[in-house]
Protein backbone atom coordinates (compact mmCIF):
# COMPACT_ATOMS: atom_id res chain seq x y z
CA UNK A 1 0.00 0.00 0.00
CA UNK A 2 2.95 2.33 0.49
CA UNK A 3 3.46 2.27 -3.26
CA UNK A 4 0.19 4.04 -3.96
CA UNK A 5 1.15 7.66 -3.34
CA UNK A 6 4.18 7.58 -5.65
CA UNK A 7 2.20 6.63 -8.71
CA UNK A 8 -0.95 8.46 -7.86
CA UNK A 9 0.56 11.67 -6.56
CA UNK A 10 0.47 13.72 -9.72
CA UNK A 11 -2.59 12.18 -11.30
CA UNK A 12 -5.62 14.45 -11.42
CA UNK A 13 -9.08 13.06 -10.77
CA UNK A 14 -10.50 10.93 -13.49
CA UNK A 15 -13.33 13.30 -14.17
CA UNK A 16 -10.98 16.27 -14.59
CA UNK A 17 -10.21 15.48 -18.20
CA UNK A 18 -9.89 18.99 -19.56
CA UNK A 19 -6.48 19.69 -21.02
CA UNK A 20 -4.38 21.73 -18.65
CA UNK A 21 -2.49 24.82 -19.67
CA UNK A 22 1.29 24.60 -19.98
CA UNK A 23 2.71 22.14 -22.48
CA UNK A 24 5.44 20.68 -20.28
CA UNK A 25 3.17 20.28 -17.35
CA UNK A 26 0.55 18.70 -19.55
CA UNK A 27 2.88 16.11 -20.95
CA UNK A 28 4.10 15.11 -17.53
CA UNK A 29 0.71 15.02 -15.93
CA UNK A 30 -0.74 13.01 -18.81
CA UNK A 31 1.90 10.37 -18.52
CA UNK A 32 1.34 10.24 -14.79
CA UNK A 33 -2.40 10.18 -15.35
CA UNK A 34 -2.21 7.17 -17.56
CA UNK A 35 -0.02 5.31 -15.10
CA UNK A 36 -2.18 6.42 -12.21
CA UNK A 37 -5.37 5.52 -13.96
CA UNK A 38 -4.25 2.10 -14.81
CA UNK A 39 -2.69 1.11 -11.55
CA UNK A 40 -4.37 3.02 -8.74
CA UNK A 41 -7.75 1.24 -8.70
CA UNK A 42 -5.98 -2.11 -8.88
CA UNK A 43 -3.91 -1.23 -5.82
CA UNK A 44 -7.16 -0.76 -3.92
CA UNK A 45 -8.73 -3.84 -5.45
CA UNK A 46 -5.79 -6.23 -5.17
CA UNK A 47 -6.47 -7.73 -1.76
CA UNK A 48 -10.28 -7.77 -2.08
CA UNK A 49 -10.10 -9.46 -5.47
CA UNK A 50 -7.56 -12.00 -4.25
CA UNK A 51 -9.87 -12.93 -1.36
CA UNK A 52 -12.92 -13.00 -3.60
CA UNK A 53 -11.26 -15.30 -6.10
CA UNK A 54 -9.65 -17.54 -3.49
CA UNK A 55 -12.76 -18.06 -1.38
CA UNK A 56 -15.56 -17.86 -3.92
CA UNK A 57 -14.42 -18.56 -7.47
CA UNK A 58 -11.71 -21.14 -6.83
CA UNK A 59 -14.13 -23.22 -4.70
CA UNK A 60 -16.91 -22.92 -7.28
CA UNK A 61 -14.54 -23.93 -10.10
CA UNK A 62 -13.16 -26.82 -8.05
CA UNK A 63 -16.65 -27.88 -7.09
CA UNK A 64 -17.68 -28.12 -10.74
CA UNK A 65 -14.51 -30.07 -11.50
CA UNK A 66 -15.01 -32.47 -8.56
CA UNK A 67 -18.58 -33.11 -9.61
CA UNK A 68 -17.39 -35.01 -12.68
CA UNK A 69 -15.10 -37.28 -10.63
CA UNK A 70 -15.42 -39.97 -8.00
CA UNK A 71 -13.08 -38.14 -5.59
CA UNK A 72 -13.38 -39.05 -1.91
CA UNK A 73 -11.76 -35.87 -0.60
CA UNK A 74 -8.54 -37.53 0.55
CA UNK A 75 -6.92 -39.70 -2.08
CA UNK A 76 -4.55 -38.38 -4.73
CA UNK A 77 -6.45 -39.88 -7.65
CA UNK A 78 -9.67 -38.47 -9.02
CA UNK A 79 -11.17 -40.76 -11.63
CA UNK A 80 -13.38 -38.93 -14.13
CA UNK A 81 -16.86 -40.42 -14.11
CA UNK A 82 -18.67 -38.11 -16.50
CA UNK A 83 -22.23 -37.33 -15.47
CA UNK A 84 -22.57 -40.34 -13.16
CA UNK A 85 -22.84 -38.19 -9.99
CA UNK A 86 -25.63 -36.09 -11.47
CA UNK A 87 -27.45 -39.20 -12.64
CA UNK A 88 -27.08 -40.74 -9.18
CA UNK A 89 -28.51 -37.65 -7.49
CA UNK A 90 -31.56 -37.47 -9.70
CA UNK A 91 -32.28 -41.20 -9.68
CA UNK A 92 -31.71 -42.20 -6.04
CA UNK A 93 -35.00 -41.38 -4.32
CA UNK A 94 -33.40 -41.03 -0.86
CA UNK A 95 -31.18 -38.26 -2.27
CA UNK A 96 -33.78 -36.62 -4.44
CA UNK A 97 -36.30 -36.43 -1.58
CA UNK A 98 -34.43 -33.44 -0.13
CA UNK A 99 -36.43 -31.38 -2.61
CA UNK A 100 -39.64 -32.49 -0.92
CA UNK A 101 -38.27 -31.49 2.48
CA UNK A 102 -37.63 -28.00 1.17
CA UNK A 103 -41.31 -27.72 0.22
CA UNK A 104 -42.18 -27.63 3.94
CA UNK A 105 -39.84 -24.70 4.40
CA UNK A 106 -41.17 -23.01 1.28
CA UNK A 107 -44.74 -23.27 2.59
CA UNK A 108 -43.52 -22.05 5.97
CA UNK A 109 -41.87 -19.02 4.43
CA UNK A 110 -45.09 -18.07 2.65
CA UNK A 111 -46.88 -18.17 6.01
CA UNK A 112 -43.97 -16.29 7.53
CA UNK A 113 -44.24 -13.48 4.99
CA UNK A 114 -48.01 -13.26 5.38
CA UNK A 115 -47.61 -12.93 9.16
CA UNK A 116 -44.80 -10.41 8.74
CA UNK A 117 -46.91 -8.35 6.37
CA UNK A 118 -49.90 -8.45 8.71
CA UNK A 119 -47.92 -7.33 11.76
CA UNK A 120 -45.96 -4.73 9.79
CA UNK A 121 -49.25 -3.27 8.55
CA UNK A 122 -51.01 -3.10 11.91
CA UNK A 123 -47.93 -1.73 13.64
CA UNK A 124 -47.53 0.98 11.01
CA UNK A 125 -50.77 2.53 12.32
CA UNK A 126 -50.70 4.14 15.74
CA UNK A 127 -50.52 1.41 18.36
CA UNK A 128 -49.91 1.30 22.10
CA UNK A 129 -46.59 -0.25 23.13
CA UNK A 130 -45.58 -0.17 19.49
CA UNK A 131 -41.82 -0.40 20.00
CA UNK A 132 -42.28 -3.09 22.65
CA UNK A 133 -44.25 -5.28 20.24
CA UNK A 134 -41.80 -4.53 17.47
CA UNK A 135 -38.87 -5.54 19.65
CA UNK A 136 -40.53 -8.72 20.92
CA UNK A 137 -41.49 -9.89 17.43
CA UNK A 138 -38.06 -9.09 16.04
CA UNK A 139 -35.74 -10.31 18.78
CA UNK A 140 -35.84 -14.05 17.92
CA UNK A 141 -34.09 -13.24 14.65
CA UNK A 142 -30.99 -12.08 16.53
CA UNK A 143 -30.59 -15.19 18.66
CA UNK A 144 -27.73 -17.57 18.01
CA UNK A 145 -28.86 -20.59 15.96
CA UNK A 146 -27.49 -23.11 18.44
CA UNK A 147 -29.36 -21.40 21.28
CA UNK A 148 -32.55 -21.35 19.16
CA UNK A 149 -32.10 -25.07 18.55
CA UNK A 150 -31.76 -25.74 22.30
CA UNK A 151 -34.83 -23.65 23.04
CA UNK A 152 -36.87 -25.63 20.54
CA UNK A 153 -35.49 -29.03 21.46
CA UNK A 154 -36.89 -28.29 24.90
CA UNK A 155 -40.04 -26.82 23.39
CA UNK A 156 -40.82 -29.96 21.37
CA UNK A 157 -39.61 -32.66 23.73
CA UNK A 158 -42.22 -34.95 25.30
CA UNK A 159 -43.62 -33.12 28.32
CA UNK A 160 -41.85 -29.96 27.15
CA UNK A 161 -43.10 -26.45 26.56
CA UNK A 162 -45.50 -27.22 23.73
CA UNK A 163 -47.07 -30.24 25.44
CA UNK A 164 -47.53 -28.25 28.65
CA UNK A 165 -49.13 -25.32 26.85
CA UNK A 166 -51.49 -27.67 25.02
CA UNK A 167 -52.19 -29.28 28.41
CA UNK A 168 -53.38 -25.90 29.69
CA UNK A 169 -56.00 -25.99 26.96
CA UNK A 170 -57.05 -29.46 28.04
CA UNK A 171 -55.19 -31.62 25.50
CA UNK A 172 -54.61 -35.08 27.03
CA UNK A 173 -50.84 -35.59 27.22
CA UNK A 174 -50.81 -39.20 26.04
CA UNK A 175 -52.53 -38.37 22.77
CA UNK A 176 -49.94 -35.76 21.81
CA UNK A 177 -47.56 -36.78 19.03
CA UNK A 178 -43.76 -36.94 19.17
CA UNK A 179 -43.09 -33.59 17.58
CA UNK A 180 -39.52 -34.45 16.59
CA UNK A 181 -39.77 -38.24 16.68
CA UNK A 182 -42.53 -38.75 14.13
CA UNK A 183 -41.28 -38.53 10.51
CA UNK A 184 -44.71 -37.25 9.39
CA UNK A 185 -44.57 -34.32 11.79
CA UNK A 186 -40.91 -33.48 12.24
CA UNK A 187 -40.67 -31.21 9.20
CA UNK A 188 -43.68 -29.21 10.34
CA UNK A 189 -42.02 -28.73 13.73
CA UNK A 190 -38.70 -27.69 12.21
CA UNK A 191 -40.27 -25.42 9.61
CA UNK A 192 -42.32 -23.86 12.42
CA UNK A 193 -39.11 -23.18 14.31
CA UNK A 194 -37.77 -21.52 11.21
CA UNK A 195 -40.85 -19.25 11.05
CA UNK A 196 -40.33 -18.33 14.72
CA UNK A 197 -36.71 -17.46 14.02
CA UNK A 198 -36.97 -15.53 10.75
CA UNK A 199 -40.39 -13.86 10.80
CA UNK A 200 -38.94 -10.87 12.66
CA UNK A 201 -36.56 -10.02 9.85
CA UNK A 202 -39.29 -9.95 7.18
CA UNK A 203 -41.48 -7.99 9.57
CA UNK A 204 -38.87 -5.29 10.21
CA UNK A 205 -38.05 -4.98 6.51
CA UNK A 206 -41.73 -4.66 5.58
CA UNK A 207 -42.34 -2.21 8.40
CA UNK A 208 -39.40 -0.08 7.24
CA UNK A 209 -40.80 -0.03 3.71
CA UNK A 210 -44.29 0.89 4.91
CA UNK A 211 -42.99 3.65 7.15
CA UNK A 212 -41.12 5.24 4.29
CA UNK A 213 -44.51 6.10 2.74
CA UNK A 214 -45.20 9.79 3.49
CA UNK A 215 -47.88 10.18 6.20
CA UNK A 216 -49.69 12.82 4.14
CA UNK A 217 -50.90 10.18 1.72
CA UNK A 218 -52.85 8.36 4.44
CA UNK A 219 -54.33 11.63 5.67
CA UNK A 220 -55.47 12.51 2.17
CA UNK A 221 -56.93 9.04 1.72
CA UNK A 222 -58.74 9.25 5.04
CA UNK A 223 -60.26 12.59 4.05
CA UNK A 224 -61.50 10.88 0.92
CA UNK A 225 -63.15 8.24 3.08
CA UNK A 226 -60.70 5.36 2.53
CA UNK A 227 -60.94 2.54 5.07
CA UNK A 228 -57.99 0.76 6.58
CA UNK A 229 -58.42 -2.00 4.00
CA UNK A 230 -58.44 0.53 1.17
CA UNK A 231 -55.30 2.10 2.59
CA UNK A 232 -53.62 -1.29 2.65
CA UNK A 233 -54.85 -2.27 -0.78
CA UNK A 234 -54.14 0.95 -2.65
CA UNK A 235 -51.32 2.63 -0.73
CA UNK A 236 -49.31 0.11 1.25
CA UNK A 237 -49.40 -2.93 -1.01
CA UNK A 238 -48.18 -1.21 -4.20
CA UNK A 239 -45.37 0.63 -2.48
CA UNK A 240 -43.89 -2.43 -0.80
CA UNK A 241 -44.26 -4.79 -3.74
CA UNK A 242 -40.54 -4.66 -4.60
CA UNK A 243 -39.43 -5.72 -1.12
CA UNK A 244 -42.08 -8.46 -1.04
CA UNK A 245 -41.04 -9.93 -4.35
CA UNK A 246 -37.40 -9.77 -3.32
CA UNK A 247 -38.23 -11.48 -0.03
CA UNK A 248 -40.17 -14.12 -1.89
CA UNK A 249 -37.26 -15.01 -4.16
CA UNK A 250 -34.95 -15.06 -1.15
CA UNK A 251 -37.47 -17.35 0.57
CA UNK A 252 -37.42 -19.81 -2.31
CA UNK A 253 -33.64 -20.03 -2.45
CA UNK A 254 -33.55 -19.91 1.36
CA UNK A 255 -35.86 -22.92 1.64
CA UNK A 256 -33.46 -24.91 -0.52
CA UNK A 257 -30.48 -23.79 1.56
CA UNK A 258 -32.00 -24.60 4.99
CA UNK A 259 -29.31 -25.99 7.19
CA UNK A 260 -28.66 -24.81 10.72
CA UNK A 261 -31.87 -25.60 12.61
CA UNK A 262 -32.40 -29.18 11.36
CA UNK A 263 -28.67 -29.94 11.49
CA UNK A 264 -28.30 -28.87 15.12
CA UNK A 265 -31.68 -30.06 16.37
CA UNK A 266 -32.04 -33.45 14.72
CA UNK A 267 -28.89 -33.94 12.62
CA UNK A 268 -31.17 -34.72 9.70
CA UNK A 269 -32.77 -37.70 11.45
CA UNK A 270 -36.36 -38.94 10.93
CA UNK A 271 -36.58 -37.62 7.40
CA UNK A 272 -35.57 -34.06 8.21
CA UNK A 273 -32.49 -34.09 5.98
CA UNK A 274 -32.38 -30.97 3.83
CA UNK A 275 -30.48 -30.38 0.63
CA UNK A 276 -27.51 -28.77 2.34
CA UNK A 277 -27.37 -31.31 5.19
CA UNK A 278 -27.30 -34.10 2.62
CA UNK A 279 -24.53 -32.34 0.71
CA UNK A 280 -22.23 -31.75 3.68
CA UNK A 281 -22.88 -35.23 5.06
CA UNK A 282 -21.94 -36.84 1.77
CA UNK A 283 -18.81 -34.72 1.58
CA UNK A 284 -17.54 -34.81 5.14
CA UNK A 285 -18.97 -38.01 6.61
CA UNK A 286 -19.29 -40.39 3.67
CA UNK A 287 -16.27 -39.09 1.74
CA UNK A 288 -18.30 -38.69 -1.41
CA UNK A 289 -16.97 -35.33 -2.47
CA UNK A 290 -17.78 -35.99 -6.12
CA UNK A 291 -21.46 -36.67 -5.49
CA UNK A 292 -21.71 -33.85 -2.93
CA UNK A 293 -20.19 -31.43 -5.43
CA UNK A 294 -22.71 -32.46 -8.06
CA UNK A 295 -25.53 -31.69 -5.61
CA UNK A 296 -23.98 -28.35 -4.73
CA UNK A 297 -23.69 -27.48 -8.42
CA UNK A 298 -27.37 -28.33 -8.93
CA UNK A 299 -28.33 -26.09 -6.02
CA UNK A 300 -26.16 -23.27 -7.34
CA UNK A 301 -27.76 -23.55 -10.78
CA UNK A 302 -31.27 -23.47 -9.30
CA UNK A 303 -30.44 -20.37 -7.28
CA UNK A 304 -28.89 -18.62 -10.28
CA UNK A 305 -31.99 -19.46 -12.29
CA UNK A 306 -34.29 -18.09 -9.59
CA UNK A 307 -32.31 -14.88 -9.35
CA UNK A 308 -32.41 -14.47 -13.10
CA UNK A 309 -36.18 -14.95 -12.98
CA UNK A 310 -36.43 -12.35 -10.26
CA UNK A 311 -34.50 -9.79 -12.32
CA UNK A 312 -36.79 -10.61 -15.21
CA UNK A 313 -40.00 -10.23 -13.22
CA UNK A 314 -39.04 -7.26 -11.06
CA UNK A 315 -36.82 -5.04 -13.16
CA UNK A 316 -37.24 -2.04 -10.83
CA UNK A 317 -35.42 -3.94 -8.13
CA UNK A 318 -32.20 -3.25 -9.99
CA UNK A 319 -29.12 -4.26 -8.11
CA UNK A 320 -26.07 -2.56 -9.49
CA UNK A 321 -22.85 -1.99 -7.70
CA UNK A 322 -21.31 0.82 -9.66
CA UNK B 1 -66.84 -1.83 14.59
CA UNK B 2 -63.85 0.22 15.51
CA UNK B 3 -63.46 -1.35 18.96
CA UNK B 4 -63.89 -4.79 17.41
CA UNK B 5 -61.02 -4.10 15.01
CA UNK B 6 -58.89 -2.74 17.83
CA UNK B 7 -59.61 -5.81 19.98
CA UNK B 8 -58.63 -8.09 17.12
CA UNK B 9 -55.48 -6.13 16.52
CA UNK B 10 -54.31 -6.17 20.15
CA UNK B 11 -55.32 -9.79 20.62
CA UNK B 12 -53.23 -10.83 17.63
CA UNK B 13 -50.29 -8.77 18.88
CA UNK B 14 -50.47 -10.28 22.36
CA UNK B 15 -50.76 -13.81 20.96
CA UNK B 16 -47.77 -13.23 18.66
CA UNK B 17 -45.84 -11.72 21.55
CA UNK B 18 -46.57 -14.80 23.66
CA UNK B 19 -45.51 -17.12 20.85
CA UNK B 20 -42.25 -15.22 20.59
CA UNK B 21 -41.61 -15.06 24.33
CA UNK B 22 -43.00 -18.23 25.94
CA UNK B 23 -40.31 -20.59 24.55
CA UNK B 24 -37.65 -18.23 25.91
CA UNK B 25 -39.29 -17.56 29.27
CA UNK B 26 -39.62 -21.30 29.84
CA UNK B 27 -35.88 -21.66 29.25
CA UNK B 28 -35.26 -18.91 31.83
CA UNK B 29 -37.49 -20.77 34.34
CA UNK B 30 -35.69 -24.05 33.67
CA UNK B 31 -32.24 -22.52 34.00
CA UNK B 32 -33.13 -21.15 37.45
CA UNK B 33 -34.29 -24.50 38.87
CA UNK B 34 -32.24 -27.06 40.77
CA UNK B 35 -32.11 -30.51 39.20
CA UNK B 36 -34.56 -31.87 41.79
CA UNK B 37 -37.00 -29.07 41.15
CA UNK B 38 -36.61 -29.53 37.40
CA UNK B 39 -37.46 -33.21 37.77
CA UNK B 40 -40.56 -32.57 39.86
CA UNK B 41 -42.09 -29.48 38.22
CA UNK B 42 -43.65 -28.76 34.85
CA UNK B 43 -41.90 -26.54 32.29
CA UNK B 44 -44.39 -23.71 32.78
CA UNK B 45 -44.03 -23.58 36.58
CA UNK B 46 -41.85 -20.67 37.71
CA UNK B 47 -38.89 -21.65 39.90
CA UNK B 48 -39.72 -21.68 43.62
CA UNK B 49 -36.26 -20.80 44.88
CA UNK B 50 -34.26 -19.47 41.92
CA UNK B 51 -30.59 -20.48 41.81
CA UNK B 52 -27.75 -19.30 39.59
CA UNK B 53 -25.76 -22.52 40.12
CA UNK B 54 -26.62 -23.84 36.64
CA UNK B 55 -25.11 -20.75 35.04
CA UNK B 56 -21.84 -21.30 36.89
CA UNK B 57 -21.79 -24.98 35.90
CA UNK B 58 -22.60 -24.23 32.27
CA UNK B 59 -20.07 -21.40 32.07
CA UNK B 60 -17.19 -23.51 33.36
CA UNK B 61 -18.10 -26.88 31.82
CA UNK B 62 -18.80 -25.51 28.37
CA UNK B 63 -15.53 -23.51 28.51
CA UNK B 64 -17.51 -20.37 27.83
CA UNK B 65 -14.70 -18.08 28.95
CA UNK B 66 -12.38 -19.28 26.21
CA UNK B 67 -15.31 -19.38 23.79
CA UNK B 68 -16.02 -15.69 24.37
CA UNK B 69 -12.32 -14.88 23.94
CA UNK B 70 -12.15 -16.80 20.65
CA UNK B 71 -15.38 -15.26 19.37
CA UNK B 72 -14.16 -11.80 20.28
CA UNK B 73 -10.79 -12.22 18.57
CA UNK B 74 -12.37 -13.58 15.40
CA UNK B 75 -15.12 -10.97 15.47
CA UNK B 76 -12.83 -7.97 15.95
CA UNK B 77 -10.25 -9.01 13.36
CA UNK B 78 -12.87 -10.02 10.78
CA UNK B 79 -14.92 -6.86 11.23
CA UNK B 80 -11.87 -4.60 10.91
CA UNK B 81 -10.75 -6.58 7.88
CA UNK B 82 -14.19 -6.38 6.31
CA UNK B 83 -14.28 -2.62 6.79
CA UNK B 84 -10.84 -2.05 5.26
CA UNK B 85 -11.52 -4.38 2.35
CA UNK B 86 -15.07 -3.16 1.81
CA UNK B 87 -14.19 0.54 1.84
CA UNK B 88 -11.19 0.03 -0.45
CA UNK B 89 -13.27 -1.93 -2.93
CA UNK B 90 -16.10 0.58 -2.81
CA UNK B 91 -13.64 3.46 -3.31
CA UNK B 92 -12.06 1.80 -6.34
CA UNK B 93 -15.42 0.88 -7.87
CA UNK B 94 -17.17 4.18 -7.24
CA UNK B 95 -14.40 6.70 -7.89
CA UNK B 96 -12.40 5.25 -10.76
CA UNK B 97 -13.02 4.29 -14.32
CA UNK B 98 -10.72 1.58 -15.48
CA UNK B 99 -10.44 -1.26 -17.89
CA UNK B 100 -12.29 -4.47 -16.97
CA UNK B 101 -14.31 -2.57 -14.39
CA UNK B 102 -17.53 -4.16 -15.61
CA UNK B 103 -15.99 -7.61 -15.20
CA UNK B 104 -14.81 -6.81 -11.67
CA UNK B 105 -18.26 -5.53 -10.70
CA UNK B 106 -19.86 -8.61 -12.20
CA UNK B 107 -17.48 -10.84 -10.22
CA UNK B 108 -18.51 -9.20 -6.97
CA UNK B 109 -22.22 -9.27 -7.85
CA UNK B 110 -22.26 -12.86 -8.99
CA UNK B 111 -20.57 -13.90 -5.76
CA UNK B 112 -23.60 -12.74 -3.73
CA UNK B 113 -25.61 -15.49 -5.37
CA UNK B 114 -23.30 -18.33 -4.39
CA UNK B 115 -24.79 -19.84 -1.22
CA UNK B 116 -21.94 -20.08 1.25
CA UNK B 117 -22.84 -23.34 2.95
CA UNK B 118 -22.85 -25.42 -0.22
CA UNK B 119 -19.48 -24.37 -1.54
CA UNK B 120 -17.90 -25.48 1.74
CA UNK B 121 -17.48 -28.83 0.00
CA UNK B 122 -14.76 -27.22 -2.09
CA UNK B 123 -13.78 -24.31 0.17
CA UNK B 124 -12.57 -26.88 2.66
CA UNK B 125 -9.82 -27.95 0.24
CA UNK B 126 -8.75 -24.33 -0.27
CA UNK B 127 -8.52 -23.71 3.48
CA UNK B 128 -6.62 -26.95 3.88
CA UNK B 129 -4.10 -26.17 1.18
CA UNK B 130 -3.48 -22.71 2.67
CA UNK B 131 -2.48 -24.49 5.87
CA UNK B 132 -4.93 -22.55 8.05
CA UNK B 133 -7.23 -25.47 8.88
CA UNK B 134 -7.92 -25.60 12.62
CA UNK B 135 -6.64 -22.09 13.24
CA UNK B 136 -8.54 -18.88 13.95
CA UNK B 137 -7.31 -17.61 10.61
CA UNK B 138 -9.68 -19.95 8.73
CA UNK B 139 -12.95 -18.30 9.82
CA UNK B 140 -11.32 -14.86 9.75
CA UNK B 141 -10.31 -15.26 6.11
CA UNK B 142 -13.72 -16.64 5.18
CA UNK B 143 -15.62 -13.87 6.97
CA UNK B 144 -13.44 -11.23 5.31
CA UNK B 145 -13.25 -12.79 1.89
CA UNK B 146 -16.87 -13.43 1.17
CA UNK B 147 -18.72 -10.39 2.42
CA UNK B 148 -20.18 -8.72 -0.61
CA UNK B 149 -23.09 -7.15 1.24
CA UNK B 150 -20.76 -4.83 3.14
CA UNK B 151 -19.15 -3.71 -0.10
CA UNK B 152 -22.59 -2.96 -1.42
CA UNK B 153 -23.49 -0.89 1.65
CA UNK B 154 -20.27 1.09 1.28
CA UNK B 155 -20.80 1.74 -2.44
CA UNK B 156 -24.35 2.93 -1.79
CA UNK B 157 -23.17 5.29 0.88
CA UNK B 158 -20.13 6.53 -1.04
CA UNK B 159 -22.37 7.76 -3.85
CA UNK B 160 -23.77 10.32 -1.43
CA UNK B 161 -20.29 11.75 -0.77
CA UNK B 162 -19.75 14.48 -3.37
CA UNK B 163 -16.89 13.89 -5.79
CA UNK B 164 -16.04 17.58 -5.46
CA UNK B 165 -14.55 16.81 -2.05
CA UNK B 166 -12.09 14.39 -3.67
CA UNK B 167 -11.32 16.94 -6.34
CA UNK B 168 -10.69 19.72 -3.86
CA UNK B 169 -8.31 17.48 -1.95
CA UNK B 170 -6.57 16.44 -5.16
CA UNK B 171 -6.03 20.11 -6.03
CA UNK B 172 -4.43 20.53 -2.62
CA UNK B 173 -1.98 17.83 -3.61
CA UNK B 174 -3.56 14.82 -1.91
CA UNK B 175 -2.95 11.52 -3.63
CA UNK B 176 -5.58 8.81 -3.97
CA UNK B 177 -4.55 6.99 -0.87
CA UNK B 178 -4.69 10.18 1.19
CA UNK B 179 -8.11 10.97 -0.26
CA UNK B 180 -9.33 7.50 0.70
CA UNK B 181 -7.73 7.64 4.13
CA UNK B 182 -8.50 11.25 5.13
CA UNK B 183 -11.71 12.10 3.31
CA UNK B 184 -13.68 9.08 2.22
CA UNK B 185 -13.02 6.77 5.15
CA UNK B 186 -14.06 9.26 7.90
CA UNK B 187 -17.19 10.26 5.96
CA UNK B 188 -18.21 6.63 5.67
CA UNK B 189 -18.61 6.39 9.44
CA UNK B 190 -22.41 5.78 9.41
CA UNK B 191 -21.99 3.01 6.84
CA UNK B 192 -19.15 1.55 8.91
CA UNK B 193 -21.41 1.52 11.97
CA UNK B 194 -24.02 -0.37 9.95
CA UNK B 195 -21.49 -2.94 8.78
CA UNK B 196 -20.09 -3.38 12.30
CA UNK B 197 -23.58 -4.16 13.60
CA UNK B 198 -24.75 -6.43 10.78
CA UNK B 199 -21.44 -8.25 10.47
CA UNK B 200 -20.92 -8.44 14.23
CA UNK B 201 -24.27 -10.15 14.77
CA UNK B 202 -23.65 -12.52 11.87
CA UNK B 203 -20.22 -13.57 13.16
CA UNK B 204 -21.37 -13.93 16.77
CA UNK B 205 -24.11 -16.26 15.56
CA UNK B 206 -22.17 -18.15 12.90
CA UNK B 207 -22.11 -21.85 13.54
CA UNK B 208 -21.04 -23.89 10.57
CA UNK B 209 -17.78 -22.19 9.57
CA UNK B 210 -16.17 -22.53 13.02
CA UNK B 211 -17.73 -25.99 13.38
CA UNK B 212 -16.15 -27.19 10.15
CA UNK B 213 -12.81 -25.41 10.23
CA UNK B 214 -11.94 -25.36 13.95
CA UNK B 215 -12.67 -28.81 15.38
CA UNK B 216 -10.13 -28.30 18.18
CA UNK B 217 -11.86 -27.77 21.54
CA UNK B 218 -9.49 -24.97 22.53
CA UNK B 219 -10.69 -23.04 19.51
CA UNK B 220 -14.38 -23.31 20.34
CA UNK B 221 -16.42 -20.18 19.71
CA UNK B 222 -19.69 -19.61 21.53
CA UNK B 223 -21.78 -21.47 18.90
CA UNK B 224 -19.57 -24.52 18.73
CA UNK B 225 -18.90 -24.66 22.49
CA UNK B 226 -22.63 -24.59 23.15
CA UNK B 227 -23.22 -27.21 20.44
CA UNK B 228 -20.60 -29.60 21.85
CA UNK B 229 -21.93 -29.01 25.36
CA UNK B 230 -25.11 -30.87 24.47
CA UNK B 231 -23.39 -34.19 23.82
CA UNK B 232 -22.31 -35.22 27.34
CA UNK B 233 -25.32 -33.65 29.06
CA UNK B 234 -28.08 -35.15 26.99
CA UNK B 235 -31.15 -34.30 28.99
CA UNK B 236 -29.87 -32.12 31.84
CA UNK B 237 -32.06 -29.32 30.64
CA UNK B 238 -31.55 -27.02 33.61
CA UNK B 239 -27.83 -26.76 32.68
CA UNK B 240 -28.35 -26.72 28.92
CA UNK B 241 -30.90 -23.91 29.34
CA UNK B 242 -28.40 -21.91 31.35
CA UNK B 243 -25.83 -22.46 28.59
CA UNK B 244 -28.26 -21.22 25.94
CA UNK B 245 -29.04 -18.15 28.05
CA UNK B 246 -25.34 -17.34 28.51
CA UNK B 247 -25.22 -17.05 24.72
CA UNK B 248 -28.53 -15.15 24.39
CA UNK B 249 -28.01 -12.55 27.13
CA UNK B 250 -25.19 -10.60 25.38
CA UNK B 251 -27.38 -10.45 22.26
CA UNK B 252 -30.27 -9.08 24.34
CA UNK B 253 -28.05 -6.42 25.91
CA UNK B 254 -26.70 -5.33 22.52
CA UNK B 255 -30.21 -5.32 21.08
CA UNK B 256 -31.61 -3.15 23.87
CA UNK B 257 -28.70 -0.73 23.55
CA UNK B 258 -28.63 -0.45 19.76
CA UNK B 259 -32.23 -1.18 18.67
CA UNK B 260 -32.60 1.64 16.20
CA UNK B 261 -29.21 1.02 14.59
CA UNK B 262 -29.94 -2.68 14.25
CA UNK B 263 -33.26 -2.09 12.50
CA UNK B 264 -31.72 0.41 10.12
CA UNK B 265 -28.65 -1.70 9.52
CA UNK B 266 -30.68 -4.76 8.58
CA UNK B 267 -32.84 -2.75 6.23
CA UNK B 268 -29.70 -1.46 4.53
CA UNK B 269 -28.07 -4.87 4.37
CA UNK B 270 -30.90 -7.21 3.57
CA UNK B 271 -32.02 -5.72 0.29
CA UNK B 272 -28.51 -6.32 -1.08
Amino acid sequence: MTAVPVVAAASPRRRARLPRPGAAGRRRSRAATRGGWRITPWLFLGVPLALLITFTYVPVANMVAYSFTDWNGVSKVKEPVGLANYVEFFTRPELFRVFFVSLYYLAASVIQMALALYFATILSFSTRFKSLFKGVLFFPYLINGVAVSFVFLFFFQPGGTLDSVLGLFGAPQESLPQWLGNPDIINFSLAGTSVWRYMGLNFVLFLGAIQSIPAGIYEAAELDGATRWHQFRYIIAPSIRPIISLSFILAVSGSLAVFEIPFIMTDGANGSTTFVIQTVKLAFENNKVGLASAMAVVLLLIILLLTWLQRLLVPEEEVDLA
Amino acid sequence: MKTLAATGKYTSLVVAGLVALVPLVVIVFTALKTSQEYATSGPLDPPRSPTLANFVTAFTDAQMASAFVNTTIILVVSVIGTIVIGTMTAYALDRFRFRFKKIVVALFLLATLVPGVTTQVATFQVINSLGVYNTRLAPILLFMGTDIVSIYIFVQFMRSIPVSLDEAAALDGANHFTIYRRIIFPLLRPAIATVVIVKGIAIYNEFYIPFLYMPSRDLGVISTSLFRFRGPLGTQWEILSAGALIVIIPTLVVFLALQRHIYNGLSAGATK
